[in-house]
């Protein structure tokens, strides 16, 4: 291995790195909040890459009708959930919460499907028309299960997985797709070494949205809020911090980031219904690394999984993931020989 | 009773009639029914009952697999031979991995699972001897003498045998001296140390025993399918053995099978129903069967098993074991002659960083007499407690028990040689009976071990135990609710409880932490009584309490402890009437009329209770 060898499988791991960065973040968030490791994190970022790929050729994105069906059921749920509580009053409310709003980045998707739109406009849509996935799905059916044990929420997760991914099927076809780059062009580094202008802007997006993701956790009201509860979630409760509100903010959130995971790969890897699973999985392991609580540590992992995924492949492209999953126990051993966890207590299963 | 034996042999006749009733297809997806429930049952033991999730299943089955696979096809032994090469290649792995991995804590353990899981199964698909992506085939049928097992239905009872046994052993192995140990996994392992068991050890035992059922598994999918190719081996089939575990229900056995059953009959009935409904029905296989499944989940999230069992646990409850009143008691310890110095801490320093904790502190204890170590809060008397019961190691200091050096042993072996505890916040195994409670506090005096307990070989050393245990209960008082969840009591009494638990142990010395705290007036004068005898049946006591009044009408002896270091030691009136300890308590600026303070023993002792700490922080 010659030094431009390494240093372009370097850059490539550091790309990789960046989306297992943004996808580490969205895991970790969920997570802390509500307990749940969101297995179709994955899937939200394979929706809007297709959903890109579908404006650019000019045909609807499939997405619409997914996002839609969703809002019915998350409709159906709520409504029934009141009913049963007799608060009729607050009926209209969750209508428009529920029913309505995911049905506004819808109408903008079909408004612009078919035109030419500016780049820029695809791209918002694209993304906004995700963000309703993930809160949507949760309050169908995480929702009535919050205070399931770790174990069913993470099932109930899996399972979750399986219906997005087929839904894509269903929805988007087996056929794959790429998108054009969003920015075009090389930079030259210093020693006359070009990286492309995409590459840069994943990495970039990266930082500047962890680093936004840092100040709205120190800063706001809002992101000491989803701390307190992911710290503890009945302390949170008796100081006035509703956890379903704070979920749902988590799950928006962590949609936000998917779907800008989406569009930022959607160029450099043909995105398929179903290779979403992939990403969120290393992701998983970057937060892992992190030990699902903190994010600086799960930049670190997600750095470190996207180098070693990039030199396991130069390596050997048919033992890539044993390698990266195999270099996995020997720091998971770290990790927990260094965690002080004295004693811990499983939690008991459900009955 | 009646009813779980009638529902019992209803089942087993069932299933023996099947073959002769059902189609070929139907036969098939039984077989398919009972190894997955082979596999599921090392799941509900491993991850329902030790509360360890494993993604990584699918992984031991293929190894089995693919194991015997390789020895019958490539060196032509026989499959019988293939079985044990089968199950010893597994087994050997499973030891390997739970060493690597086992010691993980939280989440760690089900990613590192995920982690092996993945590594192995694509493993399969890069060995050129193994066939890489085509697999091995032409893998030879079973035969048991001339009778060949090659079709569906001549497997059937081989692979239906098979899993009544396997689920007749974890039965029995759940019902037994290591049974009771795996069910203390999800207390913790300090709950186990205390009583003598290394929870490493016992976690180690039963994944490996997982891990059997599963290689079993895939030593009866090779010679049933004759084929075996990398894919039903990753981690989706992981994941789905898992769903199987989930559905059935993780804490019951019977779980095992019906979730197997509801998982694969799922989706057989998908494939066949909806082709009808809709020309994409294949497509529309995997969301309808993820919605069943969240719907099953959010209906029942303790799996269809759990749900029934909470239905009708009434009429399904499992037959107490009568308990046979003429076995012989199990061995006890020879008591140390009072007045035998038995436990001696000398110059003990606790640091957490910069914090010193406890501050070279010394005290003795001697056969016979009861102690208690007292001191305001912060004063680092849980700190002492776990530097004597060996819960953390010491910074600097020694400890010796029964003249021997244990400084820096392991907590389950301290606990070996005859120091029982009590825990300050409950450890109780909520979902265990009172009198199984009891009884794994007796495991460091039984031996047997998991194989014997699972071929039902240790019956008279578990009537031993039980008769142990019920001694234990009855002189608490709490013999008639022996069958009783401990979950079910109140605080108070799961303190009593966790007494008896410490006294299964037959102990030398018995340490306390705040017994006390939670009972009713009733309550402590009956624990008085009880540790007044147990100190009159030559049992050493080592109490760390907060209510003053009843510790200063009980110990021989008093150690006062304030800021991590030791105040001082002895009778109790002479400590009561100590300035230190009463500045320590009350503060220093606190005047009182001397001759008030020397002679009411009640008004002193109420300035030593709890709430006159709080007086001290305000």
């Amino acid at each position: 291995m010659t030094w431009d060898i390494a240093l372009i499988l370097g850059i490539d791991g550091l790309a990789n790195g960046a989306v297992y960065l943004l996808a580490g973040l969205g895991l970790v968030l969920i997570f802390s909040v509500t307990r749940v490791v969101f297995v179709p994190f994955g899937d939200v970022a394979a929706f809007s890459a297709l959903s890109l790929a579908a404006f650019e050729t000019g045909r609807t994105p499939a997405t619409i009708g997914l996002v839609l069906t969703l809002a019915a059921l998350a409709v159906a749920a709520e409504l029934w959930s009141l009913a049963r509580r007799g608060e009729y009053g607050r009926m209209p409310r969750a209508l428009v919460g529920w029913g309505l709003l995911p049905a506004l980045p819808c109408l903008a998707a079909w408004a612009i499907s078919g035109h030419e739109a500016p780049a820029a406009v695809r791209i918002i849509v694209a993304i906004a028309l995700v963000v309703p996935i993930a809160p949507l799905v949760a309050r169908v059916a995480l929702q009535p299960i919050a205070d399931a044990s770790v174990l069913v929420l993470l099932i109930t997760s899996l399972a979750l997985h399986f219906l997005l991914s087929g839904l894509g099927l269903l929805f988007f076809g087996p056929e794959g797709s790429r998108t054009g780059p969003l920015l075009d062009g090389a930079l030259t580094l210093p020693g006359g070494f070009p990286v492309s202008a995409q590459v840069m802007l994943m990495i970039g997006s990266a930082v500047v949205l962890s680093a936004m993701f840092f100040l709205l956790f120190e800063r706001t009201v809002q992101g000491k809020a989803l701390r307190a509860t992911a710290v503890n979630r009945i302390g949170a409760r008796l100081v006035g911090i509703r956890p379903a509100r704070t979920a749902l903010l988590a799950y928006t959130l962590a949609s936000l980031l998917a779907g800008l995971i989406g569009v930022l790969i959607a160029p450099v890897m043909t995105m398929y219904y179903d290779s979403g699973f992939l990403i969120g999985l290393k992701a998983f392991v970057a937060a892992i690394i992190g030990g699902l609580v903190s994010y600086p540590l799960t930049a670190i992992g997600a750095l470190a999984v996207g180098a070693v995924e990039s030199f396991a492949s130069f390596w050997s492209g048919a033992l890539k993931d044993v390698i990266v999953f195999s270099l996995l126990i020997p720091v998971l051993m770290l990790r927990s020989f260094m965690a002080r966890h004295i004693e811990e207590e499983a939690e008991e299963i459900d009955q | 009773m009646k009813q779980r034996h009638i529902v019992l042999g209803v089942v087993v006749v069932a299933l023996a009639a099947a073959p002769q009733v059902l189609g070929n297809f139907a036969v098939s997806l039984l077989n398919d029914i009972g190894i997955g429930a082979l596999v599921a049952l090392g799941l509900v033991l491993l991850t329902g009952v030790g509360g360890a999730t494993s993604f990584g299943q699918a992984a031991f089955v293929g190894i089995a697999a693919y194991g015997t696979a390789w020895l019958t096809t490539t060196q032509g032994a026989s499959p019988w031979l293939g079985l044990l090469f089968a199950l010893g290649l597994t087994g050997f792995a499973a030891l390997a991995i739970g060493a690597l991995t086992l010691r993980l804590g939280g989440h760690y353990l089900p990613l590192s699972t995920i982690a092996w899981g993945l590594s192995i199964a694509m493993l399969f698909g890069n060995i050129d001897a193994l066939g890489r992506h085509t697999g091995l085939s032409n893998i030879p049928p079973l035969h048991l003498g001339s009778w060949s097992l090659a079709g569906p239905r001549a497997i059937y009872y081989l692979v239906w045998s098979l899993l009544g046994l396997a689920c007749l052993f974890s039965y029995n192995v759940l019902q037994s001296r290591p049974g009771r140990a795996i069910r203390g996994l999800r207390g913790g392992s300090t709950l186990l140390a205390s009583v003598g068991a290394d929870a490493f050890r016992v976690r180690l035992t039963l994944f490996v025993l997982a891990a059997l059922l599963a290689g079993l598994a895939g030593w009866l999918y090779a010679h049933m399918n004759r084929f075996v190719s990398p894919s039903p081996f990753d981690v989706r089939a992981s994941i789905e053995y898992l769903l199987m575990a989930v559905a059935g229900g993780l804490g019951q056995l019977s779980g095992a099978l019906v979730g197997a059953a509801l998982v694969l009959i799922m989706k057989n009935g998908l494939q066949d129903v909806l082709p009808l409904l809709s020309q994409r029905g294949g497509q529309l296989e995997a969301v309808a069967f993820a919605v069943l499944f969240i719907v099953l989940l959010h209906q029942a999230r303790g799996g269809l098993m759990g749900f029934i069992t909470r239905r009708f646990g009434k009429f399904w409850a499992a037959p107490a074991a009568p308990l046979s009143e003429d076995v012989e008691p199990l061995p006890r310890r020879t008591p140390p002659p009072r007045g035998e110095l038995l436990l001696s801490v000398k110059g003990a320093v606790k640091r957490f960083g910069g914090l010193v904790a406890v501050n070279d502190v010394s005290f003795d204890v001697r056969a016979g007499e009861i102690v208690g170590l007292i001191g305001p809060n912060g004063a680092g008397k849980s700190t002492m407690f776990n530097l004597v019961t060996g819960t953390s190691p010491m910074t600097a200091g020694r400890v010796e028990f029964l003249g021997q050096d244990v400084t820096g042993h392991a907590q389950q072996r301290i606990a070996r040689a005859g120091l029982a505890r009590t825990f300050q916040h409950v450890k109780l195994r909520p979902q265990m009976s009172l009198l199984d409670n009891v009884a794994l506090g007796a495991h460091a005096r039984a031996r047997s071990g998991l194989i014997a307990a699972g071929l039902g070989l240790d019956r008279r050393e578990e009537a031993q135990i039980l008769a142990e245990a019920h001694r234990q209960l009855a002189r608490i008082g709490l013999a008639d609710r022996a069958h009783e969840l401990a979950g079910s009591l109140p605080l108070g009494t799961q303190r009593i409880l966790e007494i008896a638990r410490a006294l299964a142990a037959d102990p030398v010395l018995l340490v306390l932490d705040e017994p006390a705290a939670g009972l009713r007036r009733k309550e402590k004068q009956a624990l008085g009584e009880l540790l007044r005898r147990l100190r009159e049946e030559g049992v050493t006591i080592l109490i760390v309490e907060h209510d003053m009044d009843f510790v200063m009408k009980l110990v021989d002896r008093l150690v006062v402890m304030t800021f991590g270091s030791k105040l001082t030691e002895g009778a109790p009136a002479a400590v009561r009437a100590n300035p230190q300890v009463q500045a320590a308590y009350l503060g220093s600026g606190v005047e009182k009329p001397a001759a008030a303070c020397a002679d009411t023993s009640a008004a002193a002792s109420a300035a030593l209770a709890t709430p006159v700490e709080l007086a001290r922080t305000a």
